[in-house]
């Protein structure tokens, strides 16, 4: 199992709920801004509480309201590309990459770069890449922290619409380079079509 | 006209003037940060109280403050008597005592100026490097330690600058003393006592001036720099 959730959360007068079972290897949650899909993705990751429910990934339980066990982010392995990147903006591309790696990971800063065509730019600060490139650069950050599964945000939400076909490409692969499973986040069901995902509805 | 043939008790003075300062600074730039820290990431009740009473001296007459010292740090005060007791050492009239002095002055200034550059740090960031695998300790070490560091140095440069001006507690704890307690500002007030003094008075004063402008002005440098600086690159 790739990914087994269930979790719900009452945000104000909201109930933000999602129950998902599932084998395959890129999920793509859809649904309109406000349907809580990032609060979904926080949840897996950790940085939200789930009022209640369960989350696997990859076999490995990382939250369970019965037995009151969450494991904190740090230990839940889990690759999150935010909407926004955040990348550090204090250290240059060659660490941001580096920040999560651990010995464990089985791709190399050469091969990843490579993988993701940033080779050129691991000396630049994050500040001055473009959208795309910013992009790239925060797919293999959570890459090379091994995850074992990479949770993705609206990845294409500031990349220049000539690039977008191309990340996508990208995005499609990593299941093959890096067998972890993509918990992919959008509002375009043409996205999530292209990746070939299986395709969850959140309204 | 000044005349600028500075005398060797002067230089005392500036010399010592400047140790005070900066061992002010070096023994209240930790606590300061842990204040800062507190009250910019803590909720909890009383937190109001914390705040008050960090910015007391601010406000409170710098003579009371030299008196509250006199009180816990005389022969016959509780932290006086354990440090002498246990240590064998005094505080009293002695240039330590003139630092600690200073450094409780320059406590307000230095707490606000690092506690705004802990609030400008983006927590999202230190939200990524958890999902990184970064422990608490990590994520301060790696993120939040770096990008507040401007707004640390700029409160530290701004507490040099009001020790290096210290007065009125100073005197009132540590009276003056030549080479041990009598920094800048309070050699300014003896000389200002003295006929005839006029011209070392100008020397002095001017250069106090010098070296507050010159602290005010690298701070607010960094102070800028961590308003506009990297935490503006965030992607």
């Amino acid at each position: 199992m790739s990914f087994d959730i269930d979790v719900t959360r009452q945000h104000g007068k909201r109930r933000i709920a999602l129950y998902h079972r599932t084998q395959a290897r890129i999920v793509a949650l859809i649904g309109p801004s406000g349907a809580g899909k990032t609060s979904i993705l926080s949840m897996v990751a950790g940085l939200l509480r789930p009022d209640h429910g369960h989350v696997s990934v990859a076999g490995e339980t990382l939250f369970d309201s019965d037995r009151r066990f969450a494991l904190p982010p740090a230990r839940r392995r889990l690759g999150y590309v935010f909407q926004d990147r955040r990348l550090f903006p204090h250290m240059r591309v060659r660490n941001n990459l580096l920040y999560g790696y651990t010995p464990s990971s089985p791709h190399s800063l050469d091969d990843l770069a490579g993988f993701l065509g940033i080779g050129h730019l691991l000396d630049r600060w994050p500040g001055t890449l473009s959208g795309g490139e910013a992009q790239r650069v925060a797919i293999g950050r959570a890459l090379m922290s091994d995850p074992r599964a990479l949770l993705m945000d609206e990845p294409l939400s500031s990349v220049d619409p000539r690039r977008k076909a191309e990340i996508l490409d990208m995005i499609r692969h990593i299941p093959d380079i890096s067998q972890v499973p993509i918990l992919y986040v959008t509002h375009d069901l043409g996205e999530a079509h292209r990746l070939g995902a299986e395709i969850v509805m959140m309204t | 006209m000044t005349d600028w043939n500075i005398s060797p008790e002067e230089w005392t003075v500036i010399g010592l003037s400047l140790k005070v300062s900066v061992a002010a600074v070096a023994l209240m730039l930790p606590i300061s940060f842990a204040f800062a820290w507190i009250l910019a990431r803590w909720r909890f009740p009383g937190k109001l109280l914390l705040d008050t009473a960090v910015h007391l001296p601010l406000v409170v007459p710098p003579v009371v403050t030299g008196w509250l010292l006199l009180l816990l740090f005389g022969a016959n005060g509780p932290i006086g008597r354990w440090l002498l007791d246990w240590f064998g050492v005094t505080l009293l009239f002695r240039w330590t005592g003139a630092a600690l002095a200073a450094g409780i002055m320059a406590l307000p200034l230095m707490t606000r100026a690092i506690r705004l550059s802990i609030e400008a740090v983006d927590r999202r960031l230190e939200d990524a490097a958890r999902t990184l695998g970064a422990g608490r300790f990590r994520v301060f070490r790696t993120i939040a330690l770096p990008l507040s560091l401007p707004g640390i140095l700029a409160g530290a440069v701004l507490g040099f600058a009001r020790a290096i001006g210290e007065f009125g507690a100073t005197i009132t704890f540590v009276s003056d003393i030549p080479g041990e307690t009598r920094t800048l500002p309070i050699a300014i007030y003896s000389a200002l006592q003295m006929p005839g003094a006029e011209a070392a008075v100008s020397r002095l004063a001017i250069i106090s001036v010098i070296l507050s402008l010159g602290a005010l002005l690298i701070s607010e440098l960094l102070a800028r720099r961590a308003a506009t600086g990297v935490n503006s690159h965030v992607l």
